[in-house]
């Protein structure tokens, strides 16, 4: 068996009295893409925290191929791609500065950019299109060529192991596309990618695999099985049956064989 | 040309030019960061909590700069403790623990003798500024600026995304820390300038005016400093000529100068916005038409 590319086993982290995650499990092989789906508050960013090792979990371990968080950051083996409503977009920055950040970690004391920074800096920005763009302040981005930004920012890191927070909010339906793209182009490349995201219209094109994260991980399948309504109302409620779902391949009731793959976490 | 060179026929107006220049050059630099973090109430709050630090250290003969770090070390922890364990929220942590240790500071002063140097600590005595005075501030203030310019791109990146300084592998929290011990340095370097109580607006102002006028950070880097110190500057020989307060006259120049970029920024400014928005709409109005 090959080493999973994120491991994480049992567990459990407490804001004070509170329980953000509760003996969660999940295992990501290599070169997949998975969406977190989930409510508000199910756990998901503490989830992306405890992965990228922001905080320490109170019970169980984590695993980036096989190492440590620590020392898989150290390695610049984590890209993380933050959610809008994170980022400042009036910092005076060019698309080309912050797609450079993503150099720091193979830089020397002073981060002083060498030949084949700049080129690994080109490269990344014509591979998420925006080779045109690179000298604008971040803002003056479109919704979605702000998350191709960040994008570029992994590429230029040379991450294996990508973390998206809501790659698709703000985002409209031809950038969607676009970047839907780029990551299954970046997982046939090797990397893994873990989306988390609200937007489950754009799950079935994108993942190779969804998880239901309600504290615990609920379920762990391929999309058109997790997204099925019924599965949903397990993580949202039952009033997301009367929302707008996304088209899943097979109506109700016909029921492919490929649900029997969904397989329902026992606790 | 008369006007400029009279002054510095005096020794005094020489050191209080080169001390002024140095500590505008230093601040303006830290104010990049300062502005964009949103740690202006924080650059107040440690250029504030120093000053029982710098009585102390004046007391025991211990170098300012030792005792400045120190309380600013205990102003932040004491803001953190509050604010994390109790309901105060973060503005309110800070103002109470700085008004505290400055009113401390005050306390200390009052009980030590030969006040007057220690006076001229909190609004700054630029016309007094000794030899010994003077080699300390260069010292500390090439120090601050060394550091500063040296680590720029990872400060930038904590300021911009401490995630992504985290998920890369380096330290967000050791980062901030360097910024806020940095942001003690120079409020020593600063307080024989201005004050301690003006020298939040050398810590403000000049990264604040920067920001209205570029886009690239690496710009700020240079737009502020020159601009600060031009302002400190003409500040010191106003107030020769005017004989008013030198140190309150320094931070009166650089308020104007922010005002007047405030207006007439082409980007950002006030007017300069408003006009391209009337433009605008006439196109849209002679469009319609």
């Amino acid at each position: 068996m090959t080493t999973p590319a994120i491991l994480v086993d049992n567990v459990t982290v407490h804001y004070g009295e509170v329980r953000a995650l509760d003996a969660a499990t999940l295992t990501l092989e290599p070169a997949r893409i998975c969406g977190l789906v989930g409510m508000n508050g199910s756990g998901k960013s503490t989830l992306f925290k405890v992965i990228m090792g922001m905080i320490k979990p109170d019970a169980g371990t984590v695993r980036i191929n096989g190492q440590s968080p620590s020392r898989a950051r150290k390695q610049g083996g984590i890209g993380y791609v933050p959610q809008s409503e994170d980022v400042d977009w009036q910092f005076p920055l060019s698309v080309r500065d912050v797609v450079m950040m993503g150099r720091y970690g193979h830089q020397g004391f002073t981060r002083r950019a060498s030949k084949a920074d700049r080129a690994a800096v080109d490269e990344a920005l014509d591979r998420v299109e925006l080779g045109p763009y690179a000298g604008r302040q971040i803002g003056q981005l479109s919704g979605g060529q702000k998350k191709r930004a960040f994008v570029a920012r992994g590429i230029a890191q040379g991450a294996t192991t990508m973390l998206l927070d809501e790659p698709f909010a703000g985002v409209d339906k031809r950038s969607e596309a676009t970047i839907t793209r780029l990551l299954r182009e970046l997982a046939s490349d090797g990397c893994t990618i873990l989306v988390s995201t609200h937007d489950l219209h754009a799950l079935p094109q994108l993942c190779d695999e969804a998880v239901l994260l309600m504290h615990k991980v609920l379920m762990h399948g391929p999309p058109e099985v997790v997204l099925q309504p019924e599965n949903l109302a397990m993580a949202f409620g039952l009033d997301v049956l009367e929302r707008d779902l996304p088209e899943v391949k097979s109506p109700a009731g016909n029921v492919p064989s490929g649900i029997l793959d969904g397989k329902r976490v026992n606790h | 040309m008369e006007i400029l060179l009279e002054p510095l026929g005096y020794d005094f107006m020489v050191r209080a030019l080169v001390t002024t220049a140095l500590a505008a050059v230093v601040c303006a630099v830290l104010s990049c960061w300062l502005v964009l973090i949103g740690w202006s109430l924080m650059g107040d709050a440690v250029s504030h909590a120093v000053l029982p630090g710098v009585v102390l250290a004046y007391i025991v003969g211990a170098p300012f700069a030792l005792g400045a770090l120190v309380f600013a070390l205990i102003a932040v922890t004491l803001i953190g403790v509050v604010r994390n364990t109790s309901r105060v929220k973060e503005d309110a942590a800070i103002g109470i623990v700085f008004s505290s240790l400055f009113a401390l500071g005050l306390v200390l002063i009052s009980v030590t003798p030969s006040q007057t140097d220690l006076n001229h600590i909190i609004f700054g005595n630029l016309l007094g500024v000794s030899v010994p005075d003077l080699i300390q501030v260069l010292v500390l203030g090439v120090v601050a600026f060394v550091i500063l310019i040296l680590k720029r791109r990872d400060l930038t990146l904590y300021a911009f995304d401490p995630t992504h300084a985290h998920a890369i592998g380096l330290s967000p929290q050791r980062l901030g820390a360097l910024l806020l011990g940095l942001l003690a340095l120079t409020s020593v370097v600063a307080l024989q300038t201005v004050g301690v109580v003006l020298v939040v607006a050398m810590l403000i102002i000049p990264g604040a005016t920067a920001y209205l006028l570029t886009d690239r950070f690496s710009r700020m880097l240079v737009i502020a400093p020159v601009i600060s110190a031009v302002c400190s500057l003409s500040g010191i020989y106003l107030s020769y000529y005017l004989d008013t307060a030198s140190g309150a006259m320094v931070v009166l120049a650089q308020g104007v100068v922010f005002a007047v970029v405030y207006l007439f920024s082409p980007r950002q400014g006030l007017i300069g916005t408003r006009l391209a928005m009337a433009r605008r709409r006439k196109a849209v109005a002679v469009a319609a038409a």
